[in-house]
């Protein structure tokens, strides 16, 4: 009993402490990535390489005026970032990221590295909670009573509700395919065969329709260029969060960075084969937890690199032609991906 | 456990749906709908309906209500001010309703409780596919197509104007 729930609460310290310290590294990432990708050499003045960047500039937003303007709705105001913090940290818990094998420690089971393994609805509680993260940018549009900020809380909503449609379109095709909504199934299903003996058994070769519209429908979940426009600098200033300042500014930063991670996460979980790689089958206990993390981890790093990657290299959406992507483009493609894999299944051309 | 946890969660549903109502400013409104909308999702998970849950969640507090919060916004309505009692029977009107509700509630529940409690455990999401697709395929069926027509009709509503 004892040492399951000390089990319990380390897998959550360490998601919680991983998917943090993540949102520092991403920053770093970010600015060096984008001056790499501009031919300029980014921050490179704190600590080696510029690493420490990030500790500086929270600590900069620590001690940076906290103001509340004074025509805002005060309890929303304040509501709107504890809400996108929250739910950008709730959603990480269904993921698998490893395997814990046979390993005991207290006399414990570590079992798969998941933070709630038997929640048997797994990817639905990620669809639902992240659901919710669009009421933290409506609020905070709606509440700071400014019109900038106004069109980015309604820009987002409507975006987010066209885009929802077809992300869950395509993560359907993975669940038809692996039978199972929980996450850990979803993978397992993945891994330890190949066809024609060396292309491991991931979703992505069968299923490259339903990835790309995913990826795609990810990318505009999470608010990220080409389609920030709740944002959109140009037009907007900043958008829903023009009116938030120290650390309430950096908590939707924050929690954009977590989504980002979360996002990363979901797309090698779905599409990539999650924590396993070719040839873990000579391996078991710790090697196995190890190396199940270190693939994990690497193709994690592949993804969050293309968030950065395609936010510096392509020019935002206008927001007709957002619309038009998401409903004529987006949606027919998951539809037909859906019933490219109900046919190929009934056939069995996929198991 | 459970039942302390259900007693916190009935108590926030209450309130919120309480201010659902009551409260004068409309995205309060709205916004304590979904904390209600969220806490039935709550009862839902604690009777060991998770996918139920998470369809709540996901339909209701996710998509719907985003929509309410948009047109609200949208239309910009202002906090209504205090109407005062322009109809006083209505006060009478409403306390005895709410004593008819209170009893038929009182009444469900009753029956709840004298009925036989539930064999096997329904809502998982495949028990709940199982039944959809089988027992019940036709009224499923049926009602998508009632939605169909709604949304059909709402358009020629609009175009109607145009």
């Amino acid at each position: 009993m004892w040492a399951e729930i000390i089990v319990s609460a380390a897998k959550v310290l360490v998601i919680a402490g991983t998917v943090l310290t993540l949102v520092a590294v991403m920053e770093w990432v970010e600015r060096r990535g984008a001056a790499f990708i501009q031919d300029r050499l980014g921050p490179n003045r704190v600590g080696p390489l510029g690493l420490f960047q990030p500790l500086v500039d929270a600590v900069k937003l620590l001690f940076k005026e906290d103001l509340t303007p004074a025509n805002v709705s005060r309890g929303l105001y304040l509501l709107a970032p504890m809400i996108s913090v929250t739910v950008a940290l709730m959603t990480f818990i269904v993921i698998p990221f490893g395997a814990g094998g046979d390993i005991t420690i207290f006399g414990a089971r570590l079992g798969g590295l998941i933070v709630a393994p038997d929640l048997g609805v797994g990817v639905l509680w990620l669809l639902a909670v992240g659901s919710l993260g669009v009421y933290g940018i409506v609020l905070a549009g709606w509440s700071s009573n400014n019109k900038y900020s106004l069109l980015g809380g309604l820009r987002s909503s409507a975006q987010l509700i066209s885009y929802e449609l077809s992300m869950t379109l395509a993560v359907l095709g993975v669940l038809m395919a692996s039978g199972s909504l929980n996450l850990e199934q979803v993978v397992a299903r993945q891994g330890g065969q190949f066809w024609l003996g060396a292309i491991p058994q991931w979703n992505v070769v069968p299923q490259m329709i339903g990835c790309v519209v995913f990826v795609v429908a990810v990318f505009a979940e999470t608010n990220r260029l080409p389609f920030d426009l709740a944002e959109a600098e140009t037009e907007l200033v900043a958008g829903y969060h023009v009116e938030y300042s120290s650390m309430k500014f950096a908590a939707f930063l924050m929690s954009e960075y977590m989504n980002m991670v979360t996002a990363s996460a979901l797309i090698v979980t779905l599409f990539f084969g999650g924590w396993t790689f070719p040839g873990m089958g000579r391996f078991s206990g710790w090697p196995l937890l190890v190396l199940s993390l270190l693939s994990f981890g690497i193709k994690l790093a592949f993804f969050l690199w293309l968030f950065v990657w395609v936010r510096w290299s392509l020019p935002r959406f206008r927001y007709d032609q957002l619309m038009r992507l998401g409903w004529k483009g987006l949606l027919p493609l998951a539809t037909l991906n859906l019933v490219w894999v109900g046919v190929a299944m009934t056939m069995g051309w996929i198991r | 456990m459970g039942t302390a946890v259900f007693y916190l969660v009935a108590a926030v549903g209450v309130v919120s749906a309480i201010a659902a109502m009551a409260h004068r400013n409309p995205v309060v409104n709205v916004l304590s709908l979904v904390v209600t909308l969220f806490s039935i999702a709550v009862s839902y998970a604690l009777l060991g309906a998770e996918f139920l849950a998470a369809a709540q969640i996901l339909v209701y507090a996710g998509a719907i209500l985003v929509l309410f919060l948009f047109v609200v916004m949208l239309l910009g309505a202002p906090a209504e001010p205090d109407a005062g009692e322009s109809r006083p029977f209505q006060r009478t009107a409403g306390l005895a309703l709410a004593a008819l509700a209170a009893a038929g509630g009182a009444a469900v529940v009753a029956a709840i409780h004298a009925a036989a409690p539930a064999g096997a455990l329904r809502g998982t999401a495949q028990a709940l596919g199982v039944m959809l697709t089988g027992e019940y395929l036709f009224a499923f069926e049926f009602i998508s197509v009632l939605l169909l027509a709604a949304l059909v009709g709402a358009l020629v509503l609009v175009k109607r104007k145009h």
